[in-house]
């Protein structure tokens, strides 16, 4: 589970032997001390740049910065002892890709002094290409300017580069805000804080869009899902484990779910969070309504619902068997289908301190593709689209369904995966390793808060930008 | 003996249960101590119910097979789990009604208003069963143990002889008599001319009701793995009446029982095994402060014992006296149950009692009733398996039972005997010592 080479690389003689190879130097990720969460929220100072259009919303994000009590500066001159902790560059003005080049240049001329596990945030518009609203009736991709087009979707390119330049743990992501959306709005407050925090460690490359302005602050960042009551599928190890410990830290009860015969692993986990241990096998027709028992019963009411549990059963598809793909498909996406016949509909979710969360565990497999996973990259793709066919009527209901894509994570699951192929698929990201269960159970816990409520049909990859797919 | 509890009377309700796979002596759980079982128990009932951290006012479990080290073992078991260690909890033993006595000890506080919520339980191990020494070795090794220097301590090995060193073997037999169990039932199972076909059909039943449960996912919320074991290991789904007819006799071979060849083998009789369980008990209130679903209320509890030692009785046959008792104190008869559970240490053990009870003569001399008791009807009995199919961990079989039962209750909810009324169900358990426990649960 641990990754070797990462420590050698980052201690002693064996790193100085690293450096002078060329080989590649890993660094240790600044991931959430869960006795102090986040505290610190950046390790240094945070630089706000915008282009010339955006000082106006630059400053009103300045502000609400500092009401987290961050040092915000406004001019890119440091001192020598100082390291920027994170650069957050407000592009929300551009009219023209020229328009881009003094802030970028900007950006460029501090990335030295970036931190070991800082951050960069983009804050931009959505592109008319890239429609906000997954059902196309909104018309949004009528009749927009081709260099407005173009400045906004440059911006994809540009912070997907500039991701891969950075060094020590230090990440870059982009914020996509809807027209209409505010700089302010709880979900671009959110989701800032989420991508400026160690939550987001392994979350690289990536731009998350902000559909509407909808959601809510926590009174308590540090306990955002206070009083809400969270179910777990697939809870008993790996990333529901994780999903259910981040769940508990951030405030929630949790129902964690797996089969019968990982009883005795389900039970440790959720005595350890204080939760509430259902033996049951998803795939069962009535699975969703005797979550929604339990949970009524013990709780009153259900908010989120985290569909993790899945399965793997590689194999060329020129060798593939119909139990396996089959079985398979059963498991990662027939269940959480039927299950959310109950889930989505209006009234079954929320009731509580939460609103109606559904989030569902796709893979970069279901993205990019992998040699050997044809049933498994189907059925992730499958999650990606059944999350955005849901975000319309969950969305008008009050709630949000989103998707998390992980990349290579080190579980049990990928510990049996020979050394060298293994080694290869951790150099394969732009941080140079593999994520921790944690990392995606961070994501996730974000997109299940009330101030991700303007976040709808997304899903956001936790692989520190892996080299595959977007 | 004839007064009748008031149907006001506050009655302690069943929450829900938790066992561990029940394994065959010297398999999965070899390893483990009845501590280490107990807590698996145990903490599969917490996570359940989601009690970590909360503090029960009372945890009642024991053993049979007792270590000296198990002292204090209930007490020893929560502070190993994830309950409030404020939580209060002492050890119980009757034998094979362990489990089942400290249920009744725990529904009889919530009852009387002494307690709000707790756990009745037990457990036993017979693969880590206690060694005894020989008095000689032990008494020499506790000389040596006091003394001070070197030469006094092999001094009070001086007077040991090789024959001092062999171990005393733990086994189940009656210490006034000698007999083993199986020794004793072989004598009730002559007496009531028992035969080998209904004691094979009757362990058939069992195997076949407990894997039928299995296979419709009855044990997902009563059962939680451990040591890699998810099923009962005596289970063999596949047994058949031929099968089972080829096995050898194993008990009343000796020819001193007379009567009927003997006919007790290890296919009908119950194997040793390893486990733990533990049941949820508490009042309506407390029940419904945290949403749990009641399944069934305990109604009433009674023991019994014969004079097995100068032969009056059989060894096994006091739930024969204790059904009785129970049900005419509460007004019952054996046809106001939708269900029964009769603990099967043998299955003949369950075909005399049940013969017993049917039987004229033994009911007007023995039991002082005009006639018959009653006569229990078969396809009411055991109708998920017991013993015989699912082991039988001493202390561990009573939580396994109430847990069962209570389930089925629910499940069932009205009465098909008695329209318009909660289901019912009778559970007797048969222990050492001539003893028995018995008791009466209605669904919720």
């Amino acid at each position: 589970m641990s990754d070797t080479y990462l420590e050698l690389v980052n201690s002693g003689v064996t790193a100085s032997l690293a450096k002078k190879l060329g080989l590649p130097r890993p660094a240790r990720l600044r991931r959430t001390d869960p006795s102090s969460v986040d505290r610190p929220l950046t390790p240094g100072p945070v630089l706000v740049l915008s282009d010339a259009r955006a000082t106006t919303e630059a400053d009103t994000l300045a502000q609400g910065l500092l009401d987290w009590d961050l040092d915000v500066r406004r001019d890119s001159r440091l001192s020598d002892h100082e390291r920027w902790g994170a650069v957050v560059v407000v592009l929300t003005g551009l009219e023209h890709p020229r328009d881009l080049a003094a802030p970028a240049l900007e950006l460029g001329s501090v990335l030295r002094g970036l931190a070991p596990g800082g951050r960069v945030v983009t804050l931009s518009r959505t592109s008319p290409a890239v429609v906000a609203d997954p059902s196309g009736t909104d018309g949004s991709g009528d009749g927009a300017a081709p260099a407005v087009a173009a400045a906004r979707h440059g911006v994809d390119g540009f912070l997907r580069s500039v991701a891969k330049e950075l060094r020590a743990g230090a990440t870059a992501n982009g914020l996509v805000l809807a027209d209409g959306v505010a700089v302010d709005a709880p979900s671009v407050r959110g989701g800032l804080r989420f991508l400026l925090s160690a939550r987001s460690a392994f979350v690289d490359g990536q731009l998350l869009q902000v559909g509407t302005d909808g959601g809510t602050e926590p009174a308590d960042w540090a306990r955002p899902l206070a009083g809400t009551v969270a179910v777990v599928t697939g809870a008993a190890r790996g990333i529901g484990a994780a999903v259910a410990r981040v769940l508990a830290r951030d405030g929630a009860h949790v129902i964690g779910v797996d089969v019968p015969a990982a009883g005795d692993s389900l039970s440790a986990v959720m005595n350890e969070v204080a939760g509430v241990a259902l033996q049951l096998d998803i795939t069962a027709e009535d699975a969703a309504e005797r979550i929604l028992a339990v949970a009524r019963s013990r709780y009153g009411h259900l908010d989120v619902v985290v569909h993790n549990a899945g399965i793997l059963r590689d194999k060329l598809l020129a060798n593939m068997t119909p139990d396996r793909f089959e079985d398979l498909l059963a498991v990662n996406i027939t269940a959480p289908l039927r299950m959310n016949e109950t889930f989505a509909r209006p009234g079954v979710l929320g009731g509580g301190a939460g609103a109606p969360r559904i989030i569902s565990l796709a893979s970069t497999s279901g993205i990019a593709g992998n040699r050997g996973q044809t049933n498994y990259g189907a059925a992730k793709a499958g999650i990606i689209g059944m999350t955005r066919a849901l975000a319309g009527p969950v969305g008008r209901a009050g709630g949000t369904v989103n998707a998390v894509a992980p990349g290579f994570i080190e579980t049990d699951m990928t510990a049996r995966i020979p050394p060298l192929p293994r080694q290869i698929a951790r150099w394969g990201s732009s941080l140079q390793q593999g994520g921790r269960p944690v990392d995606v159970a961070e994501a996730i816990a974000f997109l299940a808060s009330p101030q991700a409520g303007g976040i709808n049909g997304q899903t956001l990859r936790v692989c520190g930008q892996m080299l595959v797919g977007q | 003996m004839t007064s009748t509890p008031s149907t006001q009377a506050p009655r302690a309700a069943i929450i829900g249960s938790n066992r561990i796979p029940f394994a065959k002596a010297g398999s999965a759980y070899a390893g483990a101590s009845n501590q280490d079982m107990l807590t698996a128990a145990l903490e599969g009932l917490v996570a359940r119910f989601g009690l970590a951290g909360e503090r029960l006012d009372e945890v009642a479990a024991g053993a049979v097979l007792k270590h000296s080290r198990d002292f204090n073992l209930a007490r020893e078991t929560v502070l190993g789990s994830s309950l409030d260690p404020r939580t209060p909890a002492y050890d119980v033993q009757r034998a094979c009604g362990t489990g089942l006595e400290a249920i009744i000890g725990v529904a009889n506080k919530i009852a009387l208003g002494q307690a709000s919520v707790g756990v009745g339980g037990g457990v036993d191990s017979t693969s880590d069963a206690p060694i005894v020494v020989s008095d000689r070795l032990r008494k020499a090794l506790l000389r040596a143990s006091r003394a001070k220097t070197l030469p006094d301590r092999l001094k009070a090995f001086a007077s040991l002889r090789p024959r001092d060193l062999a171990p005393v073997a733990p086994d189940v037999a009656e210490p006034r008599t000698g007999l083993s169990m199986g020794e004793h039932q072989a004598l009730t199972t002559a007496r009531w001319g028992i035969t080998r076909e209904d004691q094979d059909a009757l362990a058939l039943a069992s195997h076949q009701n407990l894997a039928a449960a299995y296979e419709r996912g009855f044990f997902e919320d009563l059962l939680t793995p451990y040591r890699r074991l998810t099923r009962d290991e005596s289970l063999r789904a596949d047994t058949s009446p031929e099968k089972l007819a080829k096995l050898k006799p194993v008990f009343g071979k000796n020819g001193t029982t007379g009567g009927p060849a003997a006919s007790m083998t290890a296919g009908n009789s119950t194997p040793l095994s390893d486990g733990a369980s533990t049941v949820l008990l508490s009042s309506d209130e407390w029940a419904a402060e945290r949403g749990l679903p009641v399944l069934a209320h305990v109604v009433d509890a009674q023991v019994a014992a014969t004079d097995f030692v100068g032969g009056q009785e059989g060894l096994l046959m006091a739930g024969a006296y204790a059904i009785p008792a129970l049900l005419e104190r509460n007004g019952m008869t054996l046809e106001d149950f939708d269900l029964v559970e009769i603990h099967e240490a043998f299955a003949s053990t369950v075909l005399a009692t049940l013969a017993a009870l049917e039987d004229e003569d033994f009911c007007r001399t023995r039991l002082g009733l005009d006639g018959a008791f009653g006569k229990v009807d078969r396809s009411r009995l055991n109708v998920t398996g017991s013993s015989l199919a699912a082991g039988h961990p001493f202390a561990a079989t009573g939580g396994r039972i109430v847990g069962t039962l209570a389930k089925l209750l629910r499940e069932q909810g009205e009465s098909e005997v008695r329209p318009g009324q909660r289901a019912r169900g009778l559970i007797s358990v048969c222990a050492a010592g001539g003893q028995a426990v018995t008791m009466i649960l209605e669904a919720a």
